[in-house]
């Protein structure tokens, strides 16, 4: 057992490397065998990964000595480096593809979801310019949310309800789409585009459009990939300097 | 070689880093202002000049690409390394934010959906 835990201890990264690959089976086992795929894999990962934080204490997970790997996998900057890296799958040369509507959407859906997430958290009683920008972000989406979170230097539980937001909102939209989708005229892929600049969190746009018309799901992630990147650009400049201008 | 395209990555990665916090600095805020963006926004302009040039095979892609499609599982990593004990109060938060922004967006869908329409029976 000592030797175990010693090789672990050695090989934090590694072995992280391994448990979250385990992680992910498990989730997309359960999205298949329980959800019959309804809810994304990701969305449920995600979860599982917050709920194994809850077995540690203000570092997560990694204040467990053979979990300590996690914090280097989970860091900021290897997290920084991966999202960077998804730029690589939005082709810039396709925005021409979304039109006017799908780039009015884009804007429109970043600006909103952090308005909303905004006034949301200081209705709550956030007062610093930080926090509420981390949970406007966190509002675009799961990754928004704690990329402006470490840039700006909010609090590891402000980061936490940011990343909860993101979740909460892939996880409604994948459920809510098909309910929705006749009232909003979610019929055609001029619509499709529409709905993935304004909404963006890939999974759930991709998983909403599924199982709403599966011919639909192209069109809603073509605008939904730059959606991510709109916001890390976004949110911890233009946005939260709006925010201290207002004297926040 | 995959290396290459790490590279051009890591590049780009620390060049918008190095922006951002410069921003930060010029207008007296310590933090990183959209570093990530910029970055992104670098990675996007470079790979698609190299790939002009012929100069991004895709033997070198494939090392951006191994990246790009590991960080969902880093994420998972990050969700489980916070301080979700002291989160928990602010759960309320998290499931109103992101009910009510999802709310708000679907209904803006056709709103938007009709000023594109709009615009394509003009030309």
């Amino acid at each position: 057992m000592e030797i175990i835990n010693d090789v672990i201890g050695k090989n934090g990264l590694i072995f992280a490397f391994l448990l979250v690959g385990v992680i992910m089976l498990l989730s997309a086992w359960i999205s298949k065998t329980f959800t019959q795929k309804r809810i994304p894999a990701v969305a449920i990962a995600v979860i599982i990964g917050l709920a194994l934080a809850f077995f540690g204490d203000k570092k997560g997970i990694s204040d467990v000595s053979i979990f300590a790997g996690m914090a280097l996998l989970g860091g900021s900057m290897l997290r920084d480096f991966a999202v960077v890296a998804t730029a690589m799958g939005a082709d810039i040369s396709k925005i021409k593809q979304a039109g006017l509507a799908g780039t009015i959407s884009l804007f429109v859906g970043v600006f909103v979801s952090f308005f909303v997430g905004v006034v949301i958290a200081i209705s709550l009683g956030y007062s610093d310019a930080e926090s509420i920008a981390t949970i406007g972000a966190g509002a675009c989406t799961y990754i928004v949310g704690p990329v402006t979170g470490s840039a700006l230097g909010a609090s590891s539980e402000v980061i936490a309800i940011s990343v909860a937001t993101g979740i909460v909102k892939t996880i409604f939209l994948t459920i809510a789409t098909p309910m929705i989708a006749k009232r909003i005229k979610l019929d055609n892929p001029h619509s499709a585009m529409v709905f993935g600049g304004l909404l963006g969190t890939t999974s759930g746009v991709v998983a909403g459009l599924a199982a709403t018309d599966e011919k639909l799901v192209p069109y809603g992630a073509l605008t939904a990939t730059f959606f991510t990147g709109l916001g890390c650009l976004l949110c911890p400049s233009i946005f939260y300097l709006s925010l201290k201008l207002f004297g926040f | 070689m995959k290396i290459y395209g790490v590279a051009l990555l890591a590049g780009c990665f620390l060049l918008g880093k190095i922006l951002g916090n410069m921003l930060g600095a010029l207008i007296n805020i310590n933090s990183d202002i959209g570093g990530v963006g910029f970055a992104m926004f670098l990675l996007m302009l470079s790979s698609i000049y190299l790939r002009k040039k012929g100069w991004l095979v895709q033997e070198s892609e494939r090392g951006i690409w191994f990246w790009s499609s590991i960080y969902i599982p880093i994420v998972v990593a990050m969700a489980a390394t916070l301080n979700v004990k002291a989160a928990v109060s602010g759960g309320f938060i998290a499931i109103l934010a992101g009910i009510g922004v999802t709310v708000v967006c679907l209904f803006l869908v056709p709103v938007i959906a009709k000023i594109g329409r709009k615009n394509e029976s003009e030309s």
